[in-house]
């Protein structure tokens, strides 16, 4: 019976920081309608503002002993809220009126400026939280002991929902947020001035999240892992309890934070499975969570463009630069080949995502999983059946196509960010399957020794079937989008409602698509083992997921030739600057700002200014 | 038996019970227009047919053969089109290819990954375009047509599936006065012609009482009045809620 009681308290006191760090989303989210990634970093930040600020105040002697402590962790929740109108305001506020996915874009720069902010301010060693002045200790609760420090982040959930509620309901500014809430439109009629709005969400958003971080510090320490540990945590918390409800992330954060605490005692092994289940199940079950709002059935994810089949100018660029790829291995040296099969990969990676992405109109948080997955798949083949090269690639496309299979059976009842939060959550699992699963799949160890056919062995052979294989998956999608099949997934993303009343099933249609896709993300997963010769989990897990919605997002989704353009740019730059000290800082910012300067991607920039200038000559 | 029978329908939102115990039908190669005041629960009636929403009583027969929420594709697949308030299009897509795509859809060709959609079955689009008058704006983007444009390039993704049943909520909104009577003229034709039952709303009354076999009206989701144009105008109920206020 103590067991379970302290068990239950020991849940109570794990919902706190989620519950913290997932409200400030919310809020934002609520308001803004941008998904901040960059949230997760706020969190870190918390935590190592707090520790720094704790460090450096001096302790007064007798009873304030304990002041400066208490100080720190308020002044990193404000700082916390000053740089996130910082980022606000430097980096969001010139794209609001960019198509949503450009602000994502920009968001996820901002993660990779931060995480080298904090290497080079904080080093990369992870730092001890100190212990909170008077709750040091443990107390007895029915004979089981507890840590002091628990009771106070119990008493924190409640307090600071409570603080909200009283904000919202009795302030005009509250008032204001409600309203901007439920109607954005209510709020631009009534002349608010949205900017100021925006900006002090932000910074009320920011801080929560800056107290989370700084409250979690006397448990978990500081380390530059926090912003990505916390980025799955807190969209499921904020997906199951419904976008934009703030009660809905309170009871979301105590569901999720009570079953961590007891799944630890039932099936110690899962209890990352257990979360994302649990979440897959509230969303298959209410699409739009605790407590959250239905999106409208007939609302794009965004502004679709028309498709055009290949004119002339595209053709010889096309040719020219498959000229260029064939002839390669002749006059580059062996690192570049590398490099180039890299490219190559992801840029059949990214191709497969935007294929769901654009034509498809669904944008997934999760596409690793299939890359994860058809690289474990061939991997496995190779380790536990000892398949051949040319048996474990074809493993690797249809083991990926099952996965895509059974995750996009849930994922495509759902739209816009629920859609997305549910892919990143199944990836989660397929990530921590692969992660525990250690006899099988080797764990965070992975899988060695997996080397191409003989024929295929030679660096320049297995380039050129790289190439061959990649070419022609990304010749497929594109002929895809023209074929009557990708004609109704077009359907489906402009009007789902209109689509469903001319016979398209349209969710079906996702799902095949979403299989597709998966299929030809499990064939570039195949091809990168092999070049590698190893797999490790992190090909699954979500910075590989980034990774291919930047090269999307970066090439830009309307246009068909995106994926590749961006998938060179950014693997090209990524290798380029990963050869510098602080490179993400460099990469983030290079991202800002090619999403401030081409809000439309740089291949929906070119053809932009190509059918610009056409228009003109003509 | 009639092509369509609507007995008891009743669809509420919340609070709101937006359609209300609605029974009428409807015969091959008539007009029905169904005319009420903003908010009757004419389109909630619609979307109740289509398939867009299920009804909470009630039921709906095509052809004696119960369709009662069954989802929209399925209603469509039985030969049912349909045109909305608010024009769906896919506006990504060229004009063309909107009706095309209905085409490919009624003929079963939506789903191969094998060759181009361009130009398929282009001589049975062209045609339709043609009816509907669209024909010299087939290569322009949806999302830039003009509003009474887009109702147009609706009234041919309806007709492209060869229904048996058509269902237009506010066909002419968005057009001139003349424009109005065209295709209204057209839209009756083509219900004689191929003998297609047409339920129809319009807020432009002269189009109605012109063009209605029978006239239904809503008010508050019930159907205060139901006969021929002469009938309703005389209905003294109809004088006062609805017709009183225009
Ligand atoms: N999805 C919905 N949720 C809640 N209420 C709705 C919804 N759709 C319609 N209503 C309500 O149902 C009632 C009927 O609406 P409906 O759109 O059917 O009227 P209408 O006769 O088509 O009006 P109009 O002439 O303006 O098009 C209205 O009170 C409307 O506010
Ligand atoms: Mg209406």
């Amino acid at each position: 019976m103590g067991l379970f009681v302290v068990q239950f308290l020991t849940g109570l006191s794990g919902a706190a920081s989620l519950f913290l760090v997932a409200s400030g989303l919310t809020l934002i989210f609520g308001v803004t309608r941008i998904v901040n990634f960059a949230h997760g970093s706020f969190y870190m930040l918390g935590a190592y503002l707090a520790l720094s600020l704790i460090e450096a105040l001096p302790v007064p002697r007798g009873t304030w002993g304990g002041a400066p402590f208490w100080a720190a962790m308020a002044a990193a929740a404000l700082g916390v809220g000053l740089i996130g109108v910082l980022v606000e305001t430097i980096v969001l506020k010139p794209i609001y009126k960019a198509p949503e996915l450009f602000q994502l874009l920009a968001t996820f720069g901002v993660i990779l400026v931060v995480q080298d902010a904090a290497l080079w301010t904080w080093g990369a060693e992870d730092r001890l939280g100190p212990r909170a002045p008077g709750l040091r200790g443990s107390i007895e609760v029915m004979g089981q002991r507890m840590p002091v420090y628990d009771l106070l982040l119990i008493a924190v959930c409640p307090v600071v929902l409570a603080g909200l509620l009283l904000l919202f309901r009795t302030t005009r500014w509250g008032i204001l947020v409600r309203a901007a809430t439920a109607d954005r439109q209510m709020v631009a009629a009534l002349g608010v001035d949205q900017r100021w709005l925006f900006t002090s969400v932000f910074f009320l958003g920011s801080c929560l999240a800056g107290l989370g971080g700084a409250l979690q510090l006397p448990k978990g320490g500081a380390d530059l892992a926090m912003d990505f540990g916390i980025v799955a945590d807190m969209f499921v918390v904020t997906v199951i309890g419904g976008m934009g409800s703030i009660v809905g992330a309170f009871l979301a954060a105590l569901l999720i934070g009570e079953l961590r605490a007891f799944g630890v005692l039932f099936f110690p092994e899962s209890t990352l499975i257990l979360t994302f289940l649990i979440m897959a199940v509230v969303l298959v079950l209410r699409p739009q969570g605790l407590l959250g709002r239905a999106e409208p059935a007939d609302a794009p994810g965004h502004d679709a463009e028309p498709v055009r089949p290949a004119d002339r100018t595209w053709r010889i660029a096309v040719s020219v630069l498959l000229a260029a790829l064939l002839a390669l291995p002749m006059i580059a040296d062996p690192f570049v080949l590398v490099l180039a099969i890299d490219v190559l990969v992801m840029a059949l990676f990214a191709a497969s995502l935007h294929a769901i992405m654009g034509p498809g109109g669904m944008v997934s948080f999760g596409h690793a999983a299939f890359f994860g997955g058809g690289a474990y798949a061939a991997a496995l083949a190779v380790v536990h059946l000892g398949a051949p090269m040319t048996a474990a690639l074809p493993a690797g496309v249809v083991g990926a196509a099952l996965l895509a299979a059974v995750i996009g059976f849930f994922c495509v009842r759902l739209r816009g960010v629920y859609f997305a939060m549910l892919t990143l959550a199944f990836a989660q699992i397929a990530w921590s399957i692969v992660f525990q699963w250690t006899e099988v799949t080797g764990g965070d160890d992975g899988l060695l020794g997996i080397w191409p056919a003989a024929w295929a062995a030679d660096r320049t052979r297995y380039y050129y079937l790289t190439l061959a294989l990649v070419t022609a998956g990304i010749a497929f999608l594109r002929f895809a989008v023209f074929t009557p099949f990708g004609r109704g997934l077009r359907a489906g993303r402009d009007s789902p409602v209109r689509a469903e009343a001319i016979g398209i099933d349209v969710a079906r249609r996702q799902w095949a698509a979403f299989v597709l896709a998966g299929a030809v993300a499990g064939l570039a997963g195949g091809l990168y083992v092999f070049a590698k010769g190893s797999v490790f989990p992190d090909e699954m897990a979500i910075p590989r997921s980034f990774d291919g919605l930047m090269m999307v997002l970066l090439g830009g989704v309307n246009t068909l030739s995106g994926p590749w353009v961006g998938a060179g740019v950014f693997t090209s730059l990524q290798d380029w600057l990963s050869r510098m000290p602080f490179w993400r800082l460099t990469l983030g910012c290079s991202i800002i700002a090619l999403v401030i300067l081409f809000p439309q991607g740089i291949a929906g920039f070119v053809r932009q200014r190509a059918h610009r200038h056409r228009d003109r000559g003509s | 038996m009639s092509l369509l029978e609507v007995a008891g329908l009743r669809k509420a939102f919340g609070g709101v019970v937006a359609v209300d115990d609605l029974s009428f039908a409807l015969d091959a190669g008539r007009m029905l227009a169904m005319i009420g005041p903003n908010g009757a629960g004419k389109s909630t009636c619609f979307a109740m047919l289509g398939g867009q929403l299920r009804p909470d009583r009630g039921s709906v027969r095509l052809d004696g053969r119960a369709v009662t929420g069954w989802p929209a594709r399925r209603i469509w697949r039985a030969g049912v089109g349909r045109t909305f308030q608010v024009t769906r299009t896919f506006g990504s897509m060229s004009v063309f290819d909107n009706v095309q795509t209905v085409v490919l859809s009624h003929r079963r060709r939506l789903r191969s990954l094998l060759r181009s959609a361009r130009g398929l079955y282009r001589e049975e689009v062209e045609a339709l375009l043609e009816t509907v008058g669209i024909a010299d704006q087939q290569a322009r983007v949806c999302a830039v047509l003009a509003y009474g444009d887009l109702k147009r390039v609706e009234l041919a993704m309806a007709l492209a599936a060869r229904p048996r049943l058509l269902l237009m909520d506010e066909p002419t909104a968005g057009m001139a006065p003349a424009e109005r009577g065209a295709l209204m003229r057209l839209i009756e034709g083509i219900c004689r012609e191929r003998a297609l039952g047409v339920l129809f709303t319009e807020h432009d009354m002269d189009i109605v009482f012109e063009h209605a076999d029978e006239i239904m009206v809503l008010a508050r989701g019930r159907a205060i009045a139901h006969g021929t144009p002469a009938e309703v105008r005389a209905d003294p109920q109809v004088q006062a809620v609805y017709l009183g206020e225009a």
